[in-house]
């Protein structure tokens, strides 16, 4: 049917040409309103990570070399900072699941009115300084804070326990400020699940348990996974909770970038790991995107 | 019938059988809000040492901070750097998402992941790279350099905000006004804007809050007399417990409240 019709248009019309350059050119005019944007993102974005990754591949006598990233190979303290990531980011990760797949289903299963409302006790955190929340944890957490006073006034337990500066207080911090990130993509495709499947399964005889883990669970999968896949890639990349709440004893790949600068100075150290940093990050999402449509639960995060 | 008499879910649960689910729930948000709020209390504490509940209450911290220099001059400096970057951030932000969402052509998606890539690059590596490249051009510890970087974190928010209610609009009215002889800019500004003012005018809120907030850029980027808040902050983080802190973080919180509380009412009115 297109071929008809472009059979009957002449091609040739001077008319016509007209119009299609008029549109080009309309479309290109259009385009040029986003140049400022594309210009800052080449000068912030692409410029100096692009000058970090050229760094990296330069040795201490300013000629090419590798050594920056064979380091990281050899040296047992560089695997030990990833590892701490990897684990740091994991734990978090599935802390936020356990904690976050019941919030969001209550959430979910109210009327959208008063889930609207309750959904206020995700937004507070998410929209306060993250430097105000970590700032809150070092003081509920400290020996003579008050979760120890009221766990010893409770009887849970006799002297207080150290909870922050070591690996416990990092994990409950990033949990408390990574949970928005997995609850609001979870719970936009928990609203989408239709209700009358749920009635289709209690119809044909399933148990509540039953049609939860066998309808409504798996189709809550697509938002948890791309919620958690969010909170790990942040994770990654994390600084200042680590920083205050690890108290020097939770060293990520950020710490380290930052600790390497500050010490010694070398910006080829520094930049290799950044660069490793961001191919994670990059591969990350690359995988994840090919298995999954992450368009949706990424752009629709706010 | 209320929902509270009707069955809690599609399987004819009872909310008696789901008491367990909103035990855990409450006790879920409670675990979120609280500690997002107990610096408020604090702060009015008139111990050196951070108590709760305080046995005397005083505003000394927040004296202390009114009356520091140091203090004032790096509020002065965050507030500065958030009204410009929301300045420049909005505009520039609404541009792109504008072009990208109404030229259709072929690279338009293309362009708008490249114009997000601020929101997937780790942050940190923006902060060294940036402190790196403005060493060469002398804009570290200046207010363009710290406008300038956090409006690359701003804009995707912009970007993302103003797409998704340009979705919501029907771009047929515009068409409407230019056959009818308006040209573009005078559709846009009489028929479009109006429309979407209150998505920009959140996106505008959450670029301020963007920069308001942003420790890591600041850390590297900021300094001297051009210090941010969240510079001192942290630094004052790292060293020891100072109540000051706590008088500062209440106003932070008040201030980054209000503003959702805005989007959210602007929110309702938009429906």
């Amino acid at each position: 049917m297109n071929t008809a019709i472009e059979n009957e248009v002449d091609p040739g019309l001077p008319n016509e040409n007209q119009l299609r350059s008029q549109g080009i050119r309309e479309q290109r005019m259009l385009l040029s309103l986003a140049t400022p944007a594309f210009l800052m993102i080449v000068a912030i974005i692409l410029i100096p990570v692009g000058w970090l990754f050229y760094l990296s591949f330069i040795g201490g006598d300013g000629q090419f070399s590798l050594e920056h990233y064979r380091k990281m190979i050899e040296y047992k303290s560089y695997a030990r900072v990833f590892v701490t990531t990897f684990q740091v980011s994991i734990l978090t990760t599935l802390l936020c699941i356990l904690i976050g797949y019941p919030l969001a289903y209550f959430l979910a299963m109210l009327p959208q009115r008063l889930a609207g409302f309750f959904m206020l006790a995700v937004l507070l955190p998410f929209w306060t300084s993250l430097l105000v929340r970590t700032y809150a944890w070092l003081v509920l957490l400290q020996k003579n804070g008050i979760l120890n006073d009221f766990a010893i006034s409770a009887g849970l337990w006799e002297t207080p326990i150290k909870l922050v500066h070591n690996m416990t207080g990092t994990l409950i911090g990033m949990a408390h400020i990574m949970l928005p990130f997995l609850v609001l993509p979870l719970y936009g495709s928990m609203r989408k699940i239709e209700r009358d499947m749920m009635h289709a399964a209690a119809n044909l005889g399933a148990s509540p348990i039953q049609s939860f883990w066998k309808i409504y669970f798996p189709l809550s999968l697509s938002g948890m996974v791309a919620g958690s896949l969010i909170v790990f890639v942040l994770c990654l990349g994390f600084y200042v909770t680590p920083a205050v709440l690890g108290g020097g004893r939770v060293v990520m790949v950020a710490t380290q970038i930052t600790a390497i600068l500050e010490n010694q100075f070398n910006w080829g150290a520094a930049s290799a790991l950044g660069v490793v940093l961001l191919v994670a990050t990059i591969v990350i999402l690359y995988l994840a995107g090919r298995f999954l449509k992450l368009d949706a639960a990424l752009f629709g995060k706010h | 019938m209320r929902w509270w008499q009707k069955p809690a879910s599609d399987t004819q649960i009872t909310h008696g059988n789901r008491l367990w689910l909103y035990v855990l729930a409450a006790i879920i948000m409670l675990l979120l809000v609280i500690p997002t709020f107990i610096v408020i209390p604090m702060s009015f504490s008139d111990s050196q040492y951070l108590e709760f509940p305080p046995s005397h209450w005083s505003d000394r911290w927040y004296i202390v901070y009114l009356e520091s220099p140091k203090w004032m001059r790096a509020t002065v400096t965050s507030l500065q750097v958030g009204v410009l970057t929301m300045l420049v951030a909005t505009p520039v932000g609404t541009m792109a998402a504008y072009a990208l969402f109404v030229s259709g052509h072929r690279a338009a998606r293309a362009i708008f992941v490249f114009l997000i890539t601020p929101m997937i690059v780790p942050v940190i590596l923006i902060a060294i790279g940036t402190f790196y490249a403005y060493g060469r051009v002398g804009l570290n510890n200046t207010i363009t350099g710290l406008v300038m970087a956090h409006t690359v974190l701003a804009a995707p928010l912009v970007m993302i905000v103003i797409t998704s209610a340009l979705r919501s609009y029907d771009l047929d009215q515009e068409r409407v006004a230019r056959s009818l002889g308006a040209t573009r800019v005078r559709a846009f500004f009489a028929i479009t804007l109006p429309q979407i003012k209150f998505s920009i005018v959140t996106a505008a809120l959450l670029s301020f809050l963007t920069s308001f907030d942003e420790v890591i850029i600041a850390i590297f980027v900021s300094g001297g007399s051009n210090a941010t808040l969240t510079k001192h902050m942290f630094a004052a983080l790292r060293d020891f417990i100072d109540p000051t802190i706590a008088a500062i973080s209440t106003i932070m919180i008040l201030v980054s409240t209000t503003l959702l509380l805005a989007t959210q009412f602007i929110g309702s009115r938009q429906k």
